[in-house]
């Protein structure tokens, strides 16, 4: 199914998972304490072999915005995604157009939230984002978005025409003390991957302020079982 | 003063540490059998230097349930039992005087879990049941006894088998007469860790109770055919959800050589088995297993399938991405049915769709999701039952499986929507 090249049908995985790749180069490009986006749908789609080595995706398709929580408005976009062909794996390349980006923003909250928390005394911790029942405290929303953005950076960097690749949950935060009036945020996270149905968890620090966006300053894949010895990839 | 306080303190402090040394090699197991909340009153400001020394000793083992201490205010201590005698002498030589709260924290610990369970049991009427939350296996056992006891007409429970922990799998069988009527099947919770589906599964049987006799769709499709429905096809998997790894899919037998347990139980059907799309590797997410239906989970599905020979249709619901699909995962080919599967499917979303605008996706496993051999549908479909599908509910990865439990009543009516249109048509295309 892989091997498919020409017109590709949107439903179909290959399509999607290419869109998941976009859709995370979107995360980590525009993402917030305030703004996550999500993937609607995939219009059209269509694949063909570069000479350089590799597969390229051509896509149109569309996201939510998800302002402050609830599902925002929908966004039409189009991406280029390349997988190279290479023995070791190399992160895809996203080249992302959206329209009306600029439009949606969530400048006053994640300005508020930042006054808040960049307080010298801050140092929010919590587990389990959410927890079983899928709980969050409204409170922990943008920390757990914030996770999730920088969790994208990860799936990005991850992600292959093999892999399908989710944020389940952000199983801990601890903010750090400040950096060059960066909130500093350790994160472990667990990720779920659809094809393989495996879970990983990741160890990462990020950097957030609503004029740098996100950053991810340092990451490290965690093994979740005594016996296993290396990451998926 | 000061010096006799000294002397008296670090005496009994090295009896503490003595004793914490014991204590900590049977650290594990129950550390409140017989210990006491003692009730301190200092009544002087040596008594209150006395108690923030200890205070501060953190091993000292004591569990301080107030904090604050002043003359003013009683201090509450939870005294662990091995301690018990050393803490009372030392009181008492203190002059700091003090009363019991309460004589034995493990029997209040008791009392208390024996009153949460026999408040989870005393659901009598369904109608108490909360729907948008989710259970303990132990809940949801029960609610299938108390949905059975006010359908005594309409449902019977059967004991399909027991789990690899020896935990009974249990069928509600929805019929109103006959003898092996053509049926449909529907399971939930194959997957441990997919919680929407379990929680949804609860809500549709209790939908299908009380909407026969009143919705004429159910009531025509139950007169001439039976509905079995699964709540927790994998009991272990969910106990050890709630127990020991929210993330838990799997079954939870032993694989031998090897220290991690489980097999996915669905890559373990009799279809494609041990081909591309599943793992060989016990530790895996979506390991196969040592041979087709070596789960007995698995197997007890298999026997009563096959025992009862009538089934029309078969549908497992999983969770998520929202998808609607049909055979095959173990092969991208067209099944023989496609195009007849496919319209279905997708009238089947639109009925979903058209409650809350919930986006599905209709098409084989092969190509929508990912190749996936040994899955239960493929194995239904080859043994000639033509109706199979296989749904995988919300979300699309926002939340995944840790779904709001708001969601799951909306989840549970849109679901039921798309079911409903699957069933009603089996009904009216008998085959």
């Amino acid at each position: 199914m892989a091997n498919t090249t020409g017109d590709l049908e949107p439903t179909h995985y290959p399509a999607r998972r290419a869109a998941t790749v976009a859709l995370h180069y979107l995360n980590t490009r525009h993402g917030s304490p305030h703004m996550v986006f999500g993937l609607q749908q995939v219009h059209k789609a269509s694949a063909e072999d570069v000479a350089a080595g590799g597969r390229n995706y051509s896509l149109d398709f569309s996201v939510t915005a998800s302002p402050g929580g609830s599902p925002g408005p929908a966004l039409r976009c189009s991406a280029d995604v390349l997988f190279p062909r290479t023995e070791q794996h190399t992160p895809p390349d996203v080249q992302l157009r959206c329209e009306a980006l600029q439009e949606i923003n969530s400048t006053a909250e994640d300005e508020a939230f930042y006054q808040k928390y960049i307080a010298p005394d801050s140092a929010v911790s919590a587990q389990d984002l959410p927890d079983s029942y899928g709980n969050m405290s409204e409170e922990m929303q943008p920390f757990w978005r914030l996770g999730r953005v920088a969790a994208s950076f990860i799936m990005l960097r991850e992600s292959s025409e093999n892999t399908e690749l989710n944020m389940v949950q952000v199983a801990n935060v601890t903010q750090q003390e400040s950096s060059e009036k960066q909130l500093m945020l350790d994160y472990v996270v667990l990720l779920h991957d659809l094809p393989s149905q495996e879970i990983t968890q990741w160890k990462l620090l990020a950097s957030w302020s609503p004029d740098r966006g996100v950053r991810v300053l340092h990451t490290e894949w965690q093994p979740r079982c005594p016996h296993a010895t290396k990451p998926p990839n | 003063m000061k010096e006799n306080y000294r002397r008296v303190h670090s005496q009994n402090m090295r009896v503490y540490l003595a004793v914490f040394a014991l204590l900590a090699a049977v650290h594990c197991k129950e550390l409140f059998n017989g210990g006491q909340v003692l009730r301190i009153h200092a009544e002087s400001e040596d008594h209150i230097q006395i108690l923030k020394e200890l205070q501060r000793d953190v091993d000292s083992g004591l569990d301080f349930w107030t904090h604050g201490v002043s003359t003013e205010r009683p201090v509450d201590i939870r005294v662990p039992h091995a301690r018990l005698y050393a803490v009372k002498d030392f009181l008492k030589e203190n002059n700091i005087p003090f009363t019991v709260m309460i004589s034995n924290v493990q029997e209040l610990l008791e009392k208390e879990k024996a009153e949460m369970v026999s408040n989870a049991k005393m659901e009598r009427s369904t109608k108490n049941f909360n729907f948008g939350a989710y259970h303990d296996l132990d809940t949801l056992y029960s609610f299938m006894d108390t949905l059975v006891a006010s359908h005594p007409n309409l449902i019977t429970k059967l004991n399909i088998g027991n789990s690899y922990e020896n935990r009974p799998m249990y069928a509600l069988k929805f019929s109103t007469g006959g003898v092996n009527r053509p049926a449909i099947w529907i399971d939930a919770g194959i997957h441990s860790r997919e919680w929407v589906t379990q929680a949804s599964a609860v809500w549709i049987a209790n939908k299908i109770a009380s909407d026969y006799g009143v919705d004429p769709s159910v009531t025509s499709v139950l007169g001439q055919m039976d509905i079995y429905l699964t709540i927790v096809t994998n009991p272990d998997g969910y106990v050890f959800t709630h127990t020991s790894n929210r993330m838990w899919r799997k079954t939870r037998s032993v694989n031998s050589g090897s220290s991690c347990r489980g097999v996915d139980p669905n890559r373990n059907w009799d279809a494609g088995f041990g081909g591309p799309g599943a793992s060989k590797d016990p530790c895996s997410d979506s390991y196969h297993g040592p041979y087709a239906n070596s789960e007995v989970e698995v197997k007890n599905v298999v026997d009563l399938i096959t025992g009862h020979g009538n089934f029309k249709s078969f549908i497992s619901v999983h969770a998520y991405s929202q998808l609607l699909m049909y055979p095959y995962g173990y092969q991208c080919t067209d099944v023989p049915d496609m195009s007849e599967l496919h319209s279905v499917g997708t009238a089947a979303i639109q009925e979903l769709t058209s409650l809350y605008n919930t986006r599905y996706q209709v098409g084989s496993i092969c190509k929508i999701i990912y190749q996936a051999s040994g899955g239960s549908i493929d194995w239904t479909y080859n043994i000639g039952i033509k109706y199979s599908y296989a749904f995988e509910l919300r979300d699309t990865g926002f939340y995944g499986f840790l779904l709001p439990a708001e969601q799951i009543i909306p989840t549970a009516e849109e679901t039921w929507l798309g079911l409903k249109h699957i069933i009603e048509y089996v009904h009216n295309h008998p085959y």
